[in-house]
């Protein structure tokens, strides 16, 4: 896509690969985590009765630059018994987990980094470099919080994989196809195409199909809020029991590293369940661009309405998180293994028999 | 074959979030069960039963305030009592209605610390906002009538530093009406929510045998099923002309005696504390609150153990006077350093996450516990 674009444009595929590698870092991810963490701090600031950041620029919305002004500014503290090597890598690991996962995300027809067919499968492959990370964190730190943190993390992310994948799976199975460009492209303009109210096949399965899509939807969401880490799943870095988990012994840069994958991770998971359930970066009421016939504009507004619904669901992930407490780790295992896994596993079977009708 | 695990000692605090302040808990861990906990504390200990040794009776009063600083008019409270049996004096009707307002008051401010930090401590942040954003209407009241927000100095032995502001009435109903149905909010958002109640409900379970056996007092004892409370067992001040019933802990949602049900009992007093409110405001008297202030304080020879009930629990000051000016001991009873120690007990068997939601529901100061 943007690849083969840039690489007949300049005719040399090193400095397309660099370019293209790095637009999402910076048209995209960046931009993002400076919205989203002035986001939250003002959604927890309204939803909590006070007024969030107020002070830099007009109501705050320059917090974030001063912030990671602040940030670089920092010491970089290693303490003199930590794991030098371990502990320098965690971040960038942790990071480089969460970025490559946007190489994938079909952000519009034309905005999308590399268009591969195994996408979704790729992306879960991806983004499970994160808990590597944070384990190699935790242990680095030589800090009992912050390998308490660290284990937890492994095992909640290890254990929320397979709901996640159990749905994906039962999408993959109904369509056949694991590129996300294609997903996307099936689920046409409109929403009653989406696959979260049957998919694009105007069938009688259709209709037979929307309540196990509700519920698919609704697992998917939850085990992905669980391997990011969010709340009422944020057990890794519970603040009130572990410190802050497996990032309590990081600061400056590194620390922002850990911050930026976590919001990166956040809009990721939610660009896979916009793409698998919510028609991806297509529009729901059709395009302007093709009622006006200006080609150019049906790109745009592709982009528009994916950031639009991934930012959705990244501020339903804020407002639970300022909402609800949270679980203790054996609750949190026993809700992946006794719940969430054989409902997805059923829910697997019935849209699998449903599909060969 | 069997594995044998290593066990692991975790120090948790006393830099810690949620040890309500300086408390260090020494946790014996395998894996993440608990098999012991040791408390240790001290890190912020004053003094004040040998400073008491040194000052005059009144002095005494401010440092009262700084024991269980979330409440400290109950302190004062407990305090002047004392000294007014030694003195054997009467204090006008209108002092003790205002003693008894304060306090309650008192114990609402207190309460909503404690539920909110509790709520922050199993992980729900905005509860605890909401129950500030209430206690500094109760701290306003308080900075009207004395100017003071936190540390009073306002009852006195024999009456009180100032008389109420004239919007004080005004306000305080003012307040009631509102803060009612927060209360309300505060229940949908916390109290009955299902995780909240999953990780509190049948959690550090503190039988009534055991609860009597360690001496645990206030809302723990309450919890654990046994209707005690000093305002009715053990009357002071004018309490025995008010309407309020003493809620107990009943399992509503798990066993009695859980952390659930010393976070619900703490939820029902402040509605028992806006009844008390509201009576004795509608029938405050008339009168001078400094007229009964003695001049020379100089209690005769002998010794009293006064007690009152505190936010957190029976606050009894033993005092013996050798006749001088300042008292010749005082020994304080303090509630949370009483309740503290049954940590180790509810803890044993539980997660490293539970210490918190125990810890928390103890609610303790560490400003009583060390003195």
């Amino acid at each position: 896509m943007i690849y083969d674009f840039l690489n007949d444009l300049t005719g040399s595929p090193f400095i397309a690969g660099t370019i293209t590698a790095l637009l999402p870092l910076f048209a995209f991810i960046l931009p993002f985590a400076l919205f989203a963490v002035l986001l939250e701090r003002k959604v927890a600031g309204h939803m909590q009765d006070r007024l969030g950041p107020m002070r830099v620029g007009y109501h705050g919305i320059l917090q974030t630059v001063a912030d990671i002004i602040k940030l670089i500014q920092k010491e970089d503290i290693i303490a003199r018994n930590n794991d030098k090597l371990l502990f320098n890598i965690a971040p960038v690991l942790t990071f480089a987990g969460s970025y490559a996962a946007f190489a994938a995300i079909p952000f519009s027809s034309v905005f999308l980094g590399a268009n591969i067919d195994l996408g979704i499968f790729y992306i879960i492959a991806v983004t499970g470099l994160v808990v590597a990370g944070i384990l190699m964190a935790g242990w680095a730190s030589n800090n009992k919080y912050s390998l308490l943190g660290a284990m937890r993390s492994a095992a909640q992310i290890i254990s929320y994989e397979i709901p996640t994948i159990l749905v994906v799976l039962s999408i993959v199975m109904l369509t056949g196809t694991m590129s996300l460009y294609d997903l996307s492209e099936s689920q046409t303009s409109y929403f009653w195409n989406w696959y979260l109210l049957g998919g694009p096949e105007f069938e009688i399965q259709k209709f037979l199909l929307i309540p196990f899509m509700l519920i698919g939807f609704l697992i998917i969401y939850i085990s992905t809020l669980a391997e990011v880490n969010r709340t009422p799943f944020d057990i890794p870095e519970a603040e009130s029991e572990l410190v802050s988990g497996y990032h309590t012994e990081y600061s400056g840069m590194k620390f922002a590293m850990f911050f930026l994958a976590e919001y990166a991770n956040m809009f990721a998971v939610s660009a896979i369940v916009v793409a698998l359930f919510l028609g991806g970066y297509q529009s729901p009421f059709g395009y302007l661009g093709n009622l006006l016939n200006i080609n150019w504009l049906i790109p745009l507004e592709q982009f528009f309405w994916f950031t639009f619904k991934g930012i959705f669901f990244v501020f339903v992930q804020m407002w639970l998180r300022w909402t609800l407490p949270r679980l203790r780790v054996d609750q949190l295992m026993a809700a992946s293994w006794k719940y969430l896994i054989p409902i997805a596993f059923f829910n697997l079977l019935i849209i699998g028999i449903i599909s060969i009708l | 074959m069997s594995v044998r695990t290593e066990e692991m000692v975790l120090n948790m605090g006393p830099q810690h979030p949620s040890t309500h302040g300086v408390l260090r808990l020494e946790l014996t861990l395998d894996g993440e069960i608990i098999t012991k906990v040791v408390p240790h504390i001290g890190y912020l200990h004053r003094c004040f039963e040998k400073h008491c040794e040194v000052m005059s009776y009144p002095q005494v009063i401010p440092y009262t305030d700084r024991m269980d600083y979330l409440a400290a008019m109950g302190n004062e409270l407990g305090y002047v009592i004392g000294v007014e049996k030694l003195l054997r004096i009467q204090v006008p009707e209108r002092v003790e209605y205002i003693r008894v307002i304060m306090a309650e008051l008192q114990r609402i401010a207190s309460h909503l610390v404690a539920i909110g930090t509790y709520g922050a401590d199993i992980g729900a942040f905005t509860p605890f906002l909401y129950c500030f954003r209430d206690r500094e209407r109760i701290l306003n009241l308080f900075e009207i009538t004395c100017g003071a927000r936190l540390l009073y100095n306002y009852i006195w032995v024999g009456g009180l530093s100032h008389d109420l502001h004239p919007d004080f009435v005004r306000l305080t109903k003012e307040f009631i009406k509102e803060f009612k149905p927060n209360l309300r909010e505060l229940n949908n958002l916390l109290t009955y929510n299902k995780i909240f109640i999953d990780r509190t409900a049948n959690v550090g379970i503190l039988p009534l045998e055991t609860a009597i056996n360690f001496g645990v007092t206030g809302p723990m004892l309450r919890a654990s099923g046994l209707k005690w409370d000093l305002r009715k067992d053990d009357t002071y001040s004018v309490y025995n002309k008010f309407d309020f019933d003493i809620p107990i802990g009943e399992g509503k949602m798990g066993t009695v005696g859980d952390s659930w049900d010393r976070y619900y009992v703490r939820v029902l007093e402040m509605e028992e504390s806006l009844k008390i409110i509201e009576q004795a405001i509608e029938t405050l008297p008339d009168g001078d609150v400094t007229s009964a202030i003695p001049k020379k304080i100089k209690p005769p020879v002998g010794h009293v153990y006064s007690r009152v009930e505190n936010p957190r629990g029976e606050l009894g000051y033993f005092i013996i006077s050798d006749g001088s000016t300042s008292p010749f001991r005082v020994k304080v009873r303090a509630p949370s350093f009483v309740n503290l120690q049954i940590m180790d007990e509810l803890c044993r068997g539980h997660l490293v996450a539970d210490v918190i939601a125990i810890l928390g529901s103890v609610d303790i100061v560490l400003g009583e516990v060390d003195r």
